[in-house]
């Protein structure tokens, strides 16, 4: 009788110190949860928005500020995430372990089709907002099956920012061709200026002279998307979606770019670009935010022209569509009700216009009743002009096609640097698509 | 008692087996039950997902495919010769440098403890801060090596960005953090050969190099062999001091095994990287364990 006591408290105590253990792991699930309990008292509705960590995270805070003072029985938590990879990661993990926000700020395109929306997403097609939206949006955030996110923010443009100061001393006109682009390169570099500003230590900034010559290939080629989708074409075989891989390798073969282009960051470029030390710099114009940061008194000598390609009239731009908001399934009741008007309130007239108040119009918003600021930058004044052109702006492959392979960043930097051909790179980046196709389990691949 | 001087055989038989069996089995439980749930189980379950392509929502048996496509990445080949060169470089290094500072700092030298603790302080910072630090010093024209080495005219190299030489780079920065704890484990053995030894080689008329060939060189192998092992391992798997610097780059230029799996984690391939997390432990396992029994073999008893 005492030797089988003894057993059983053995026993106890070795399972409770191998759960003392392990409870370590599991410490933090318990927090989570304690926000349900308190909703159906009073009737006050608590519901959680995650952000990422980027200059929209200004714009959250006045929107949930203007939010609650409108809905006084609706209470707002604003969360926020790492962008870049890691916050794809923290976006997948949430949704698939049933905890994400009631409302999250995510890529549109090729991103947002990666989280599985048909099962994870609400849709939100029968919500009376959606007839404010320009129809251009939804490809973006949709799948045969629903709608589900909300713009927030605005387009942007990829394309090249450049020095104004230095085209007007060396007496250069905004080339419209590859080749009018390359003769002022020349003369811009005769003159001992850069000619074009790389920054390969942040190597997503390598991707922009491919990805932004969407526009030219789409004109080229009208049918390469739908084939390149359904694994018929292939970059390394279309000519046209070629082309900008073999740009990247002319410009390091006749070497154009700055000297610390290996090391050089984001900043270190617009730093150059206002300070006349480089005359392009391939990039987003969501960047000017940051010359805003670094030399606001500079920010009207930089301007903006879109990539050019073969053909000076067929020029346009490759846009990029904003970001969206969107609300899981796993929000529900009282919750879903609240988070529902929460989108509502970011894509009204009044969201929009705290969106400008907050940090200006970075672009056009996809709203048909949006406002717009009373005074635009330099580099935004030029952009302006291809949303008014019907026919110049092609969204850029992303937003067209779920095909996106995670390395052409590295693959970009290896061409950019010469360590690969163009051919190389465009044949590495076919393979790169194939995984992620795979892993999507998209027809036909 | 009575009992016990009856049946003197038996006694002897169960104080034999109180020897051995001094704690109850139960004491493992704990520890086995940790071992299983987050060793055991992960690592066998991760052989079966390997041969699947799985999300976050469901899995889809494949087979053999992501072994196939792991192996036919175009920088699968370079980053496996990368890990290599690493690794050996890195593991020669700790050897050689930690055995002749080790050396050094037994000797009746000033400042011995101070020393001592100076070429340890390294091991004791975490990587990533190692290697934040180091991307700054190594910054092609701001960076403070660079700076210092044109004061003497020297144009110094693009450390970290130069493909052709970033990785070598790389491992200077492993060797500077890891030679500390190959040194200390040095001293461990140096201290450990009985002086005796030395002083009869030296009355024999053995010079200062025989003495080390002969007596502290072969007394050393069980040290040689933890410091081969261990840098072996740690250099065949690293990963967070090539992320913090260079993040694999320029293009795949640095890339180590373990980086390409986990780049390939990032975007979501999990079946892709578990396969090479698969292939990453056999191949540590195949060139360890011949490696660590030859090791063995070859130590002296003193």
């Amino acid at each position: 009788m005492f030797r089988r006591n003894k057993l059983r408290t053995t026993g106890v105590a070795a399972l409770a110190a191998s759960a003392l253990v392990l409870a370590g792991c599991a410490g933090t699930e318990a927090s989570t949860e304690e926000s349900s309990g308190q909703e159906t008292a009073v009737e006050q509705v608590s519901i959680s928005v995650l952000f990422g960590t980027d200059s929209i995270l200004s714009v959250a805070e006045a929107s949930v500020a203007a939010f609650e003072s409108a809905n006084p029985n609706i209470e707002v938590t604003l969360e926020t995430r790492p962008g870049g990879v890691d916050g794809d990661n923290v976006i997948k993990t949430k949704l698939a372990t049933g905890e994400m926000n009631d409302v999250f700020f995510y890529n549109s395109g090729s991103l947002m089709q990666a989280l599985n929306p048909d099962d994870t997403l609400v849709d939100l097609s029968n919500e009376a907002w959606t007839s404010n939206i320009i129809e251009s949006f939804w490809p973006a955030v949709s799948t045969p099956n629903g709608k589900y996110g909300a713009p927030m923010g605005t387009a942007m443009g990829g394309g090249i920012l450049y020095n104004r100061i230095i085209y007007a001393d060396l007496g250069l006109s905004i080339p419209l061709t590859w080749s009018e682009f390359m003769a002022n390169n020349e003369k811009i570099k005769a003159a001992g200026i850069d000619p074009v500003i790389q920054t390969y230590g942040e190597n997503w900034t390598a991707q922009l002279l491919v990805l932004a010559d969407h526009h030219n290939v789409e004109q080229s080629d009208p049918q390469f998307v739908e084939e390149y989708t359904n694994n018929i074409a292939k970059i390394s075989n279309t000519p046209s979606a070629f082309r900008g891989y073999e740009h990247l390798q002319e410009l390091h073969d006749k070497d154009y770019f700055n000297s610390d282009y290996a090391s050089a960051i984001l900043n270190d470029g617009l730093t150059q670009l206002v300070n006349g030390e480089g005359a392009h710099y391939p990039m987003l114009t969501f960047a000017v935010s940051s010359i805003l940061e670094i030399a606001p008194e500079k920010i009207n000598d930089i301007g903006f022209f879109a990539q050019p390609g073969d053909d000076a009239a067929t020029n346009g731009l490759t846009v990029w569509v904003p970001n969206a908001i969107y609300i899981p399934k796993t929000s529900e009741g009282a919750k879903l009700e609240a988070a529902k008007k929460f989108v509502d309130f970011i894509v009204s007239k009044e969201g929009v216009q705290i969106y400008i108040d907050t940090i200006g119009q970075t672009g056009p918003f996809l709203t048909v009743d949006a406002p717009s600021a009373d005074e635009l930058y330099q580099p935004y004044v030029d952009m302006f002009p291809y949303f008014d052109r019907a026919g110049d702006t092609t969204p850029a492959l992303e937003f067209l096609s779920p095909v996106k392979g995670p390395n052409l960043s590295q693959i970009t930097v290896s061409v950019g640097t010469g360590q690969y051909s163009a051919e190389e790179g465009a044949e590495a980046y076919d393979e790169d698509v194939k995984k992620q196709a795979e892993q999507l389990a998209l027809p036909g691949w | 008692m009575f009992i016990a001087s009856q049946r003197k055989t038996k006694t002897r038989v169960l104080l034999a087996k109180a020897a051995v069996k001094q704690y109850p089995l139960w004491f493992i439980v704990p520890g086995a039950i940790i071992y299983i749930v987050l060793f055991a189980y992960p690592t066998f379950s991760s052989f079966y997902y390997s041969l699947t392509r799985w999300t976050l929502f469901d899995v889809e048996f494949i087979g053999m495919d992501n072994y196939i496509r792991f192996f036919s990445e175009p920088s699968l080949s370079l980053s496996l010769t990368n890990t290599f060169i690493f690794a050996f470089v890195t593991s020669a290094s700790k050897v050689i440098i930690g055995m002749a500072l080790a050396i050094w700092l037994s000797g009746a030298i000033f400042a011995k403890s101070y020393l001592r603790a100076v070429i340890f302080f390294p091991a004791l910072v975490s990587t990533i801060g190692v290697g934040i630090t180091f991307k700054a010093l190594m910054a092609p024209e701001k960076g403070l090596l660079n700076v210092t080495l044109s004061i003497f005219g020297v144009e110094g190299p693009y450390w970290l960005t130069e493909p052709s030489y970033a990785l070598f780079s790389l491992a200077g920065i492993e060797i500077w953090k890891g030679v500390g704890i190959a040194t200390v484990i040095y001293i461990a053995g140096i201290a450990a050969i009985p002086n005796e030894f030395r002083e009869a080689a030296l009355v024999d008329g053995a010079s200062a190099w025989q003495v080390f060939r002969r007596i502290t060189l072969p007394l050393l192998t069980p040290a040689t062999s933890t410091v081969i092992i261990l840098s072996l391992i740690g250099g065949l798997r690293t990963f967070d001091l090539i992320w913090a610097t260079t993040g694999g780059g320029p293009g795949f230029a640095t890339d180590v095994l373990a980086s390409v799996i986990y780049k390939n984690y990032q975007a979501g391939f999990y079946g892709l990287s578990t396969a090479g997390n698969v292939v990453l432990f056999v191949m540590v396992a195949i060139i360890i364990y011949p490696l660590s029994a030859w090791l063995n073999r070859r130590i002296v008893e003193v």
